[in-house]
C-alpha cells in the first residue's frame, strides 16, 4: 500500500453536474483545482457515460470544457475520513491519497430511496437509476420486459432510456395522484426548458401506459424476480417481468457532510447564499442541499465553484436564476410526496435492512434507530445504513444518529496507514 | 476486435463492449444471484452506484469487490459467491 499527499487550493468531492460545474469555474478563476470521485469515470448518475461516449450535447460539452481547463482528476477514490481540518483520507484500490486543501467543496449527489416491500430483495428488482445505470455500462436489455415503479420525473427518464435501448416497458408506476402530478405541470408554465423536456419525454413514451397512484405490493419469484403485483385504488394485478425497476424519489449523500460536522436539515445540508456550509471553507452544491435535479445542481455549483475562488460578486449575479431553479425544485418535491399507504408494503417478514437481513418485525420493537442497530444489527453492515436508514426513517419516523469514519468501509492498511 | 473485451463469469466467457462494468457481464452471462446474504438468501445489485454492496463477487480471487464500480478488463476472473 503506498501513501501519497496531493495539495491543492480548492478540493471536489464529487463528479457529477454539480462538482464538475464548480471545479470548471474554480480553475477559471485561477485556483488549483483537484476533483476526487468514487466512479471510474466522470460524470456522476445524471451524466454518466455509455460506451465512453457522453449522455448528451450538454454533458459533452462540459466534458470538453473540463478537459481543457487546468483540473487534477483522482478517479475510482473513495473519500473516507479527514483526519485534521484541512485534509481528507481517500482509498483507491492499494493506495490511499492524503489530500490537502484550502477550501473544500462538497458536490456528493443523491442515491435514490428504496422503500421494502415482499420480494424486493429478489434478484433482478433493482433500482430505477441501478437498471439504467447498468444498461448503459453492457447490460443488453432488447426485449426485456421492465416494470417500472416508484415515484418522481425520474422514473420517466428511466423508462424513456430503456425504451430506446430496445426494452419492452410494461408500464410505469407513479405513486403520487393524478391530480398532484396534472398541478406540477402547470407549475412547468414559465420555464420553457423544462416544459419541452416534458412534451419531449410524453412523445417519446408514447405507448407506454403511465399509472398514477400505482405502486408495487409484492414482487414473486424464487431464486429471482419473475412477476410483480401492482395496486391502483382497490384494484390489484400481477404483472410477469424480467426487470423491475424502482425508486421512491431520491436522498441526499450527506455522509461525509455531516462527517465534516456540517449542520443538516431534514436530510440536507445547510448553506448560505454562497453555498457555505456551517463549517468554514467547506461549501456544498447539487442535491446535497436538496433535491432539485440537473438545472438547479448547475447553477448551485457556479456559486459554489466561484465563490470558493473568492469571486463573489460574479457568484451574486446568478442568485435569480437559482431561487427560479429552487422553486420549480419545491413543486416538484410536493408533487411527489410520498403517500402514507407505502408504509403499510412492508409485512412482518419482510427485510428492511439487506445487509444483515432484518425484517420488519423485529425493527417494530425498538424505539429508535439507535435501539433498532444494537438490538438487531440494522445498518451495521457494509453500506453503513444507508439503503436501510432511510427506508426505516420512512417506515418508523426515526432519526439518523451521528456519523462516524469511516463513511466507507476500507481496508485495515488504510485506517491505520501501515 | 478491439472495441471488445472477453472476461470470464463463473468459468464462461463473456464478450462486452470496453469500458463495461462487471455486473453488467454478469448478468449478461446469465446469472442474477451474485450473492447470498447472510440467511442464505440470493441477492443482486440494486443501487448500480457503489452505495448498497448487494453487487459484490469476487474478481481475480479478491473477494467483496462492487462489481457495478469495476471495469471489464480482458482475461478477468468473475466469480459470483454462491
Amino acid at each position: 500500500m503506498s501513501r501519497q499527499v496531493h495539495v491543492c487550493e480548492v478540493l471536489v468531492v464529487g463528479a457529477g453536474p454539480a462538482g464538475l460545474v464548480a471545479a470548471y469555474h474554480a480553475a477559471q478563476s485561477g485556483k488549483e483545482v483537484t476533483v476526487v470521485d468514487d466512479n471510474p469515470d466522470v460524470g456522476g448518475q445524471i451524466w454518466r457515460t455509455e460506451k465512453k461516449k457522453p449522455s448528451s450535447a450538454e454533458a459533452a460539452k462540459w466534458f470538453e470544457k473540463i478537459r481543457q481547463a487546468n483540473i487534477h482528476f483522482i478517479s475510482g477514490a473513495r473519500v473516507y475520513e479527514q483526519p485534521a481540518t484541512g485534509t481528507l483520507l481517500a482509498e483507491k484500490e492499494n493506495d490511499v491519497y492524503e489530500l490537502k486543501y484550502q477550501k473544500l467543496i462538497l458536490a456528493t449527489g443523491a442515491r435514490e430511496l428504496f422503500l421494502p416491500f415482499p420480494g424486493w430483495t429478489l434478484p433482478n428488482v433493482f433500482g430505477a437509476g441501478g437498471l439504467q445505470a447498468l444498461v448503459k455500462t453492457g447490460l443488453p436489455i432488447e426485449g426485456r420486459k421492465v416494470v417500472v415503479v416508484g415515484s418522481g420525473p425520474l422514473l420517466l427518464a428511466v423508462a424513456d432510456y430503456l425504451k430506446r435501448s430496445g426494452a419492452n416497458v410494461l408500464c410505469i408506476a407513479e405513486q403520487a395522484s393524478r391530480a398532484r402530478v396534472a398541478r406540477f405541470g402547470f407549475s412547468l408554465i414559465g420555464n420553457a426548458g423544462k416544459i419541452s423536456q416534458a412534451m419531449k419525454l410524453r412523445g417519446q413514451l408514447s405507448g407506454v401506459r403511465y399509472l398514477n397512484g400505482c405502486w408495487p405490493v409484492a414482487a414473486h419469484g424464487e431464486e429471482q424476480l419473475e412477476r410483480v403485483t401492482l395496486q391502483q385504488g382497490e384494484r390489484t394485478w400481477e404483472v410477469e417481468c424480467d426487470y423491475l425497476a424502482c425508486g421512491f424519489h431520491l436522498i441526499a449523500n450527506v455522509e461525509l457532510a455531516q462527517l465534516l460536522g456540517c449542520e443538516t436539515q431534514n436530510g440536507f445540508v445547510t448553506v448560505d447564499e454562497y453555498q457555505r456550509s456551517s463549517i468554514a471553507d467547506v461549501y456544498c452544491a447539487g442535491e446535497i442541499t436538496g433535491i432539485g435535479g440537473l438545472e438547479l445542481s448547475l447553477v448551485e455549483g457556479e456559486v459554489a465553484g466561484l465563490a470558493a475562488a473568492g469571486e463573489e460578486t460574479s457568484a451574486r449575479a446568478l442568485f435569480p436564476a437559482r431561487d427560479k431553479q429552487r422553486k420549480f425544485a419545491r413543486e416538484l418535491n410536493r408533487a411527489f410526496e410520498l403517500r402514507s399507504d407505502l408504509r403499510q408494503l412492508a409485512t412482518p417478514s419482510t427485510i428492511v435492512c439487506r445487509c444483515e437481513d432484518v425484517t420488519f418485525e423485529r425493527l417494530q420493537s425498538s424505539d429508535s434507530w439507535r435501539a433498532a442497530k444494537l438490538h438487531t444489527r440494522c445498518g451495521m453492515g457494509p453500506c453503513q445504513g444507508r439503503i436501510c436508514g432511510a427506508a426505516a426513517e420512512f417506515l418508523f419516523s426515526w432519526r439518523f444518529e451521528s456519523v462516524r469514519p469511516p463513511v466507507f468501509p476500507v481496508r485495515v492498511e488504510s485506517m491505520t496507514g501501515e | 476486435m478491439t472495441d471488445m473485451v472477453v472476461v470470464v463469469v463463473n468459468g464462461v466467457l463473456v464478450t462486452m463492449p470496453v469500458g463495461s462494468m462487471v455486473s453488467a457481464a454478469i448478468l449478461k452471462s446469465g446469472v442474477s444471484s451474485f450473492r447470498r446474504s447472510v440467511s442464505g438468501q440470493p441477492r443482486g445489485p440494486l443501487c448500480g452506484m457503489g452505495v448498497c454492496f448487494e453487487c459484490r463477487v469476487t474478481i481475480d480471487f479478491e473477494p467483496h469487490c462492487r462489481s457495478c464500480q469495476t471495469v471489464c478488463q480482458n482475461g478477468m476472473d468473475i466469480r459470483t459467491d454462491e
